[in-house]
């Protein structure tokens, strides 16, 4: 008998804390897979930041920081200025990421931190009951535009992938999603890009993880995962937007 | 065809459905008829030997619970 | 005795490095420029690290991290600077984390103005974040004090694994003063951070640095165990200084720049047969009580609190003199300094400066 598929030890005992079939649960894994795989679970701190993510310091099997709301990639700034040969990553929602922690993130990109963001976009607000997220949908009902986001009122999604592509000290960025498992195995692929980018010391990498909210977003989650696949890509295209390694060969 | 053997971590099971959704050889399903202590429907299986040890259940699978075994 | 003209603010960085720091992260903003100026170039030469953040919120929540990670780090800023940095302190004392941080106090409210000013002693003491816990707060009184305080606050703050306030104003900051800095100073027996995250290959269990507790229970007894150390902090490190406390008519209470104005004042009132003694503060968290518990002056006519602002310190007085002397006030703000013959004229008048 041969273990073709077991649950990776880049994760502690500890029950996630998520909804029924919450993806968070599978970029977790992911993650933790990449981290076990490149061997550096005991050089690894993990930044936990506020949100549905808030106990991800308790799942990750590596050593964690938990953030205030927003401010992970400042103290992942702190943490790997002084500590510049462990690896050191942010784990964020986009609350979190893209309203709260923008200005933290944006300039962690710029000062190219030499740090791995893992940016989950689930167009909402989780922890807290389902409120309006920059990213959220136009048209979407959130318990904050309870008739569907406007853009006169709300602004429109915010496009943090393609806001980043534009940030010299940015050496890998790509938009992932987990809506099936094609692009679960490209998403794995991407993080270990990723943090490999940054065990090669490249500088600032990130991925965007288009992500699901059964409850918050009332939907089973099969069909939340249908959802992404239906509305979000299009609003948020799936794809490299930055890569480095690349252009150096190029 | 290699046979696969499934083994769920069943107390951790959320019946949320992604790796009865995603099977491509449909043999997974939610029992409604037992719960665990959670009070979540458990995956089963209903035909063990259609497996193919392909892993999609549980790669899919959110809380990591699937692990699967081949004997090629 | 190696004597140098050292600006405060030079001083504060030098002696910040002299205390062991490895991690500096600031944001400009007047007066306290020169901290991070100077740090930028020295600690860069030395290969440790500097960092000018984005914003105070930012540098504060790098500090978090350092700190998380075992290092000594400091960050400075000047009143609404420090006003942003509030949740982040009490992150760290929630977290239980050490750290430095240096207050450059300039007017207010609001944008203020850029003049010295101690309008911030409520910030400092009280502190804006949320939650019971408390900055080990200091006030020096000169550029020397600053240094000799500076170069052991590092220690301290390793020593209850809590941030450290060092609070000066602009004057402080922006003058210029003879001082020596090999001074030697108290070296305390530190544990060694066994809670750093710096990687599980690095030490035996998970390190998590973490203020979160869902558990009301577990909260409480956290909270609980903060203010164990609290009292720690309270019997081993409030900090005063009496000055001509021999039988005093009046007793003036004044801390950093203030207690320099009055020293000049008492020797004026003494040339005039009043006898003034001062008490100073330099912790002011923790405030002295036992400064006024003992007070023994038969003659006492009342305690005059001398503050540049509208009455902050003010109440820790009237709580630590618990009714025994009437309470004078005499206090400016917006930056304006008051000079020695204003404090001779306010003891002149101590009746009508009296606090109901």
């Amino acid at each position: 008998m041969e273990i073709k598929y077991k649950k990776t030890n880049g994760l502690t005992d500890t029950p996630l804390s998520y909804c029924p079939g919450c993806t968070h649960g599978i970029v977790h894994k992911l993650v933790a897979e990449v981290l076990a795989e490149l061997g550096v679970l005991g050089e690894t701190i993990a930044i936990a930041s506020v949100g549905c993510s808030v106990f991800s310091y308790k799942f990750f099997n590596v050593d964690a920081v938990q953030a205030a709301h927003g401010r992970a990639c400042a103290v992942a700034t702190g943490v790997k200025r002084n500590l510049p040969d462990r690896i050191v990553f942010t784990y964020q929602g986009d609350g979190d990421l893209a309203s709260i922690g923008i200005a933290e993130t944006i300039h962690a990109a710029n000062r190219s931190e030499n740090i791995t963001v893992i940016f989950i976009n689930n167009c909402i607000y989780g922890m807290t009951g389902g409120q309006m997220a920059p990213t959220s949908l136009i048209g979407q009902k959130t318990t904050t535009s309870q008739t569907g986001r406007k853009a006169d009122v709300h602004g429109n999604p915010i496009h943090i992938s393609e806001m980043f592509s534009q940030i010299e000290g940015v050496a890998y960025l790509e938009r992932v999603s987990v809506y099936n498992p094609r692009q679960v195995r490209n998403a794995k692929k991407a993080i270990k890009k990723a943090f490999t980018y940054q065990m090669e010391k490249k500088g600032f990498t990130m991925i965007e993880v288009l992500s699901s909210c059964p409850v918050n977003w009332g939907m089973t989650p099969v069909d939340a995962l249908k959802w992404i696949e239906e509305k979000m890509t299009p609003v948020f295209p799936l794809k490299v937007f930055k890569d480095k390694g690349e252009e150096a060969n190029v | 065809m290699p046979k696969g053997i499934l083994t769920f971590e069943t107390e951790k099971c959320k019946g949320c459905g992604l790796c009865v959704a995603f099977c491509p050889v449909k043999i997974l399903y939610l029992d409604k008829s037992s719960m665990n202590q959670s009070g979540y429907n458990i995956v089963k299986i209903t035909d063990p030997d259609k497996c193919i040890a392909c892993a999609t259940c549980a790669l899919m699978c959110p809380d990591s619970i699937i692990t699967v075994e081949v004997n090629n | 005795m190696a004597k140098q003209l050292m600006k405060g603010n030079e001083a504060i960085a030098r002696a910040a490095m002299l205390g062991g720091l490895d991690a500096f992260f600031g944001y400009p903003i007047t007066p306290q420029n020169e901290v991070p100026e100077y740090l930028s170039r020295y600690m860069l030469e030395e290969g440790k690290v500097f960092v000018q953040s984005e914003s105070e919120v930012a540098a504060i929540n790098m500090v978090y991290g350092a700190a998380a990670a075992g290092f000594r780090a400091m960050t400075s800023s000047s009143s609404p600077g420090i006003a942003l940095k509030q949740e982040g302190i009490t992150y760290l004392c929630g977290s239980e984390l050490p750290c430095v941080i240096c207050s450059v106090m300039r007017g207010g409210p609001g944008l203020g103005s850029i003049q010295p000013s101690q309008g911030d002693y409520n910030q400092a003491t009280r502190g804006g974040g949320n939650g019971d816990y408390h900055v080990i707060v200091f006030a020096p009184e000169t550029i020397q004090e600053t240094i000799d305080i500076m170069k052991e606050a590092f220690d301290i703050a390793d020593y209850y694994r809590n941030p450290v306030m060092i609070l000066v104003d602009g004057l402080i900051g922006q003058m210029m003063e003879s001082v020596d800095l090999t001074k030697p100073v108290k070296k305390r027996f530190l544990p060694e951070k066994d809670f750093a995250t710096t990687g599980t290959n690095h030490h035996s269990r998970r390190n998590v640095v973490n203020s979160l507790y869902l558990e009301s229970a577990e909260l409480e007894a956290h909270n609980l165990a903060l203010k164990k150390k609290y009292d720690k902090v309270i019997i081993n490190d409030t900090r005063y200084e009496l000055i001509n406390m021999e039988d005093p008519d009046y007793v003036i209470v004044a801390f950093g720049t203030m207690s320099r104005v009055c020293r000049s004042a008492i020797e004026t009132l003494a040339e005039k047969k009043i006898r003034v003694g001062i008490i100073r503060p330099i912790s002011l968290w923790p405030f002295p009580n036992r400064a006024f518990e003992t007070i023994d002056a038969p003659h006492l006519k009342g305690i005059l609190v001398v503050e540049m602002n509208l009455g902050q310190m003010l109440t820790d007085v009237i709580v630590a003199n618990n009714g025994k002397y009437p309470i004078g006030f005499y206090g400016r703000a917006g930056g304006v300094v008051p000079d020695p013959s204003d404090v001779v004229n306010a003891i002149g008048h101590f009746k009508d400066l009296v606090v109901k």
